[in-house]
């Protein structure tokens, strides 16, 4: 029998505040947690049990009764569906098993809920409306119960959210032998249910579906659900870069290699002995050299569909999948700190949407998500012991329907483990296939499929998965800080996406066959059919191959560090992928055909460019020109864009680990980076530096100066606070929309032809990538009307690089009154698809170009006049051109500036024009001459002087057009988020 | 530029102490944790709960016994909650022993929640295990990484010995100090209190936010047991262990170029591991 403890709190309670202070029709909030513990327990060992779940000094409990409560109208009761990763669940359970020293057999398990008891007067439909607020239906259910039938019932109840599967576990052969129609209709809803549903997208187009048919025609049989599902993932575009790959127009090779791979190739064949390249695209993240004794990694991923659905489920399961890519390049490096970036529409946008026609299946609003996707990275990275450094957030009304969620992670390892090569890894025939972490339940099926179609009516919402930082941090904890150095294993990878059907499938590669038993997968609940055991995507797993002798010492080892381990099968040199179950061989396929049967794409292109209006074209511009530019700078600081996202950077742990050097925030404002230092060896004066470019909005225009500039903002981010433009590597994540139609690829080829011509120019080598291709909605407006809510051509670069001596970083803000301000750099009328003629309603069309070889030299002085600490602050231009960049700095140091451009561009123009390439420094008037001459032909400009107080001032040729001060500025920078 | 030798060679004739640093189950600072032991001389070493559970390492072979910052057990069921519960229901009597000798424990951020949740502080009368001490949700109920100022005029604390104030930071989401009214009255009336929030000119927080970062009760950051020798502390001077860490060192550097002033090698956290290992060496 299941039994209920609920646990009060005897203080005020700030969760409770908080929630009170959201809804203000309530008079007053308390909270109840719930633990429903569904094993027969004594009453004496319920009571134990309630005394270690709840804290004595604020709390209070009680077991099968409820609790003493204030008087309250409305209960409202929020707990998770069957099958939901419920993390306090498991602790409690952990807890109860330690204190009592019982074992909880497989069905039995500890649920949380959470009882909110609300005063006020609202109806039923309102307290639903809350809980709808508060909950997402895709993982919790809400229960609401009034004060008079809490009353009568005695309480809540006992709700035990067990998963029960009915059916009888099967595997099914597929009829192939279908119209091409029917054909692509598997491929593109999946294979059919006896009861004529389908079990979600295999995205498989007719080319592959015919490929697949003729290879078992050509065997004599008919595919097993298994075989077709493994296929499907192991093909996906997700897995495969299926477009990446592909011929495309007169590049034979595809993109991926003509112009990305090929970049790097030259790259490294140039530096020569100074290539400081260790592993480049072929593992789980790209890795650099640090230096004779280290090397960095670093792999940034997107989560974006599952964030869309499930923003806090999706987000965390990103950091915390990220961080895998980590753990699973080489041998295991350790992580050492997250990135993020996060592109949402306009959070005040309540205008709702839908997936399904006549308003069903609505979507949650740009405030859920983006609130749902900051709380999960901040508890996937906060738990995890990574700090958090670098991040931005970037918002366009296009990110409605789809919002982008990057997550990064960077990883540190020695050069050799156990004498070899750290970064090489080979499964040997013999070894077992050993799994260690979580289980697998049906969270997260089709989720590489999924990611490679457009959001619909049709997306599952079993794609849906909420990560479990704990059970990955002591996986983690185990193979990167005690296995891997006990020399306990051959090969690891991690299970992300495709789940075991990949990465068991991947490591087969290295050795040329494997042979799983799946009724060894432990599972979270029974039921499961063997081709979503295959390919589940339930998180916190990696697969190891570890040789038979070791097997025991590694068993031994996870069991003390309460890691969970088993031994699914063996890899062998048999050239194939077999997998058992209940006895029979239920798949048995070629690995030369899993991997490289995929029928080869051809794709064509077109590119058409677009003429936009411009502001000349009529009266606006005319009337911002003589218009109060004090009044425009004011509103530029306060755009989402460009104003303070301290709130996020607070909540993100970016100090724990102790090898913070230029943290988030600068300055005694506190004004947001644009780049990160860590050091993260802990006894080295080495430091690696982090930053990241996009400029979406230049897509609009030309997505080959989009992709240059992304490239040079990347670069200039890491320069602005002393990285070393030698010593940078990049990363690419396209994130593109509708990539089947020709236009957008069009598009997508020339930004990776300006990938490959500016990454060889600046001589900075692409190490990892990832894209997602299909960033689309389809769906219904309010009205009922049809929308396609596409995503910009969105391209993501970071870089990563080594730093010789960390004492030489330079932080954004202004130090010392009296201090000289240079522009470094030249200022053109290059504002097409500017943050400002985005606030002014246009696109434009002179979008900034990149001069690189100028730029190049540029850097190179930066870092050398850094290492001669001949700069006091430094700040690299972006988004609100100079602008917004001399507001920065003044707020970031607190004190004024006086500025005076010298210049022919119209005023608007000097200071919200977006060219690239582009620095504001101050330096110590001492240092004039010297910095100077370090610069001799190239663009400087002195513009200003830090003052004493906090005036702050621009004039164009002398003529006043700004006055402000920094109260001011401050209060605008921080206007966008001012309630967060 | 930062000598990791010097420290280590004076201290070569001494007894150096040995730390255990206990990590498991989301434990995250063991590593810094070790590190700024290991810097101030003693010898450190990182063990995993479960060793002492099995009985693979024993607590009697230690000096100092620390608990790092983390997330222990993911804070569910309340931060540090579930960690003591282990200690408690698995290895108390080492722990009990532990106390009565003449040792050092201190528990930082998640250690200090662990050591509250497991009594080790208040401790009073010697009467470790009985929790008194709360942290509760910060008062934004949020999770808050931000650099502060903790103050100290503790006379009894061993930790703080020779120390006014240091800039380190929070990054807690339930660091905010709980307490009924006569465990307070106390605290401050047997010198228990050791780190209280102060702004930047070192006057008191006042529970003002972001000045006191969480809204414990009296500013309190810090207490310590009747003895002194266990410190409970929920700011991270570990990761201000070097002056490069220190959110303002590009102020403080480029201030020091121009007026010809030196610049510390260390962080302003260091003093606090140095006083727990020098205890040993007199």
């Amino acid at each position: 029998m299941p039994h209920r403890i609920e646990v009060g709190s005897r203080v005020a309670d700030t969760r409770a505040l908080v929630r009170k202070k959201r809804f203000p029709k309530m008079k007053d909030v308390f909270l109840l947690d719930v633990y429903t513990i569904d094993k027969d327990l004594s009453a004496a060992n319920l009571e134990k049990a309630g005394d270690a779940l709840a804290n004595p000094v604020t709390q209070y409990f009680s077991v099968d009764k409820p609790c003493k409560t204030p008087v309250f109208d409305w209960a409202l009761e929020i707990g998770f569906l069957p099958g939901v990763t419920d993390n306090v669940g498991h602790t409690a359970k952990e807890i109860v098993q330690d204190l009592l020293k019982v074992k909880f057999h497989e069905q039995e398990a500890v649920y949380t809920s959470q009882v909110t008891l609300i005063k006020g007067k609202f109806t039923r439909e309102e307290v639903r409306t809350i809980g709808e607020s508060l909950a997402n239906p895709l993982i919790q259910r809400i229960y609401v119960k009034s004060a008079e039938e809490y009353k009568r019932d005695g309480g809540m109840g006992i709700i035990v959210p067990r998963v029960k599967l009915a059916h009888e576990p099967s595997v099914d052969e597929v009829n192939l032998d279908l119209s091409d129609d029917e054909l692509a209709k598997i491929g593109k809803a999946g294979i059919a249910n006896k009861d004529g549903t389908r079990r979600g997208p295999l995205a498989l187009d007719l080319d592959s579906m015919k490929v697949i048919k003729n290879h078992f025609d050509k065997e004599g049989r008919k595919p097993t659900d298994i075989e077709l599902e493994s296929l499907a993932q192991t093909w996906s575009e997700h897995c495969k870069h299926t477009i990446f790959a592909a011929s495309m127009d007169e590049i034979k090779d595809g993109i991926y290699k003509y112009y990305i791979k090929r970049a790097t190739n030259e790259i490294r064949a140039k530096k020569g002995k100074k290539d400081f390249c260790v592993s480049v695209f072929k593992d789980n993240s790209g890795g650099i050299e640090f230096d004779d004794k280290w090397i960095v990694t670093d792999k940034v991923e997107t989560h974006n569909s599952p964030s869309a659905l499930d923003p806090f489920g999706g987000a965390i399961t990103g950091i915390v999948g990220v961080n895998r890519d980590s753990i699973g390049f080489g041998m295991g490096a350790k992580p050492v700190a997250n990135r993020y970036g996060f592109c949402f529409a306009d959070p005040n946008d309540e205008d709702p949407i839908y997936k399904g026609a006549n308003n069903t299946q609505k979507m949650l609003s740009p405030r859920r998500i983006m609130n749902g996707v900051i709380d999960g990275v901040n508890s996937g990275g906060n738990c995890s012991g990574i700090p958090t450094p670098q991040g931005f957030m970037y918002f366009d009304k296009r990110y409605k329907g789809k919002p982008l969620v990057f997550v990064g992670t960077v990883g540190l390892i020695p050069k050799k483990v156990c004498g070899a090569p750290s970064w090489e890894k080979e499964a040997q025939p013999s070894d077992k296939i050993v799994v260690i972490g979580g289980r697998v339940g049906l969270d997260g099926i089709h989720g590489a499929t999924f990611s490679s179609e457009a959001m619909d009516s049709g997306s599952p919402s079993t794609a849906v998965q909420i990560g479990d930082p704990i059970t990955q941090k002591k996986l983690s904890d185990a193979v990167v800080k005690e296995a891997r150095d006990m020399g306990l294993y051959n090969s690891i990878t991690d299970n992300g996406a495709g789940g075991l059907s990949c990465s068991v499938a991947e490591m087969a590669k290295e050795c040329g066959g494997c042979y799983v038993n799946l009724d060894e997968v432990p599972l979270k609940y029974p039921g499961l059919d063997p081709w979503q055991i295959w390919i589940s995507e339930s998180q916190e797993r990696m697969t190891l191959a570890v040789p038979p002798k070791k097997l025991k010492q590694f068993i031994d080892l996870m069991d003390r560090r309460g890691v969970e381990t088993t031994v699914i099968g063996d890899f062998n040199a048999s050239g194939k992928c077999e997998v058992i179950y209940k006895g029979k061989k239920i798949m048995n396929i070629d690995l030369g055909f899993l991997h490289d049967g995929l029928p080869e794409k051809s794709l064509t292109t077109v590119y058409t460019k677009v003429k936009h209006a411009e502001p000349e074209e009529q009266d606006t511009r005319h009337k911002t020109q003589t218009a109060d530019l004090t009044k425009v700078l004011h509103d530029m600081m306060a755009r989402q864009n460009t104003g303070s996202f301290d709130f996020v950077s607070h909540q993100f742990d970016h100090v724990v680990q102790g090898e913070t050097i230029v943290g988030p925030l600068h300055g005694k404002g506190r004004v947001n980076g644009r780049a990160s230092v860590i050091a993260p060896v802990l006894t080295s004066e080495k430091g690696v530096v982090l930053s990241q470019g996009l400029n979406p909005k230049y897509s609009d225009i030309d997505t080959y100066h989009m992709s240059s500039c992304a490239i040079d903002t990347a670069i200039r981010n890491a320069v602005s606070v002393g990285g070393d433009i030698d010593k940078l590597a990049i990363l690419d994540n396209f994130c593109w929309c509708s990539s089947d139609d020709r236009e957008r690829l069009g598009q997508l080829k020339e930004a990776a032809r300006a990938c490959y011509d500016y990454a060889t120019t600046y001589g900075t080598p692409f190490v990892s990538g990832k894209d997602s291709m299909f960033n689309d909605f389809k769906g219904y407006d309010s009205c009922g009307n049809k929308v396609l809510i596409s995503v910009p051509p969105t391209l993501l670069i970071s870089s990563f690089g080594v730093i010789d001596d960390y004492s030489k970083c330079v932080t954004l803000d202004a130090k010392f009154a009296g201090d000289l301000v240079y522009i470094i750099g030249d200022t053109a009328d290059e504002t097409g698809g500017s943050e400002y003629f985005d606030y002014l309603g246009f696109i434009g069309n002179k979008i900034p170009h990149v001069d690189a070889k100028k730029a190049l030299k540029i850097y190179r002085v930066m870092r050398d006049a850094m290492k001669k600490d001949l700069i006091a602050s430094c700040e690299s231009v972006w988004l609100g051109g100079l602008g917004v960049s001399f507001a920065r700095v003044a707020v970031a140091g607190q004190m004024g500036l006086d500025i005076d451009l010298k210049t022919s561009l119209s005023p608007d123009s000097a200071l919200f024009s977006e060219s690239q390439t582009r620095f504001v420094v101050t330096i110590n008037p001492k240092n004039k001459s010297s910095f100077e001459n370090m610069f001799k032909g190239l663009p400087i400009h002195l513009a200003g002087q830090v003052r004493k107080d906090d005036k702050f001032s621009i004039k164009m040729n002398g003529k006043n057009i700004v006055k402000s001060d920094v109260k001011t500025l401050d209060k605008f920078y921080r206007l966008p988020f001012k309630n967060y | 530029m930062i000598s990791f030798t010097d420290y280590h060679l004076k201290t070569i004739n001494h007894m150096k102490p040995k730390v255990i640093v206990l990590t498991g189950y989301g434990i995250n600072s063991e590593e810094e944790t070790k590190f700024v032991f290991e810097k101030s001389g003693a010898d450190a070493e990182i063990v995993h709960i479960n060793d002492l559970v099995d009985g693979t390492k024993k607590l009697s072979n230690y000096q100092i016994m620390a608990f790092p910052g983390g997330f222990a057990h993911g804070d569910d069921t309340g931060s540090g909650n579930a960690y003591a519960n282990k200690m408690r229901n698995n290895i108390w009597e080492q722990v009990q022993k532990f106390l009565t000798q003449d040792k050092l424990v201190i528990g930082v951020c998640n250690g200090c929640q662990i050591i509250a949740n497991l009594g080790l502080v208040p401790g009073f009368d010697g009467k470790y295990g009985e929790r008194l001490i709360a942290l509760r949700h910060n008062a934004s109920a949020r999770y808050e990484c931000r650099w502060v100022n903790i103050k100290t005029d503790s006379k009894k604390c061993v930790w703080t010995r020779d120390i006014d104030t240091i800039r380190c930071p929070v990054s807690h989401g339930e660091g905010n100090f709980y307490m009924e009214k006569d465990v307070l009255k106390k605290l401050n009336r047997d010198d228990q209190v050791v780190f209280r929030y102060v702004d930047d000119n070192g006057k008191p927080a006042k529970g003002k936010f972001p000045v006191n970062p969480n809204g414990a009760v009296e500013d309190i950051a810090a207490v310590c047991d009747p003895t002194g020798r266990v410190l409970a502390i929920m700011p991270h001077p570990e990761r201000n262990w070097n002056f490069y860490n220190e959110d303002d060192w590009g102020l403080l550097k480029e201030k020091a170029l121009r007026e010809g002033g030196k610049l510390p090698k260390e962080g302003q956290g260091m003093k606090m591991f140095r006083n727990g290992v020098e205890y040993f060496m007199k």
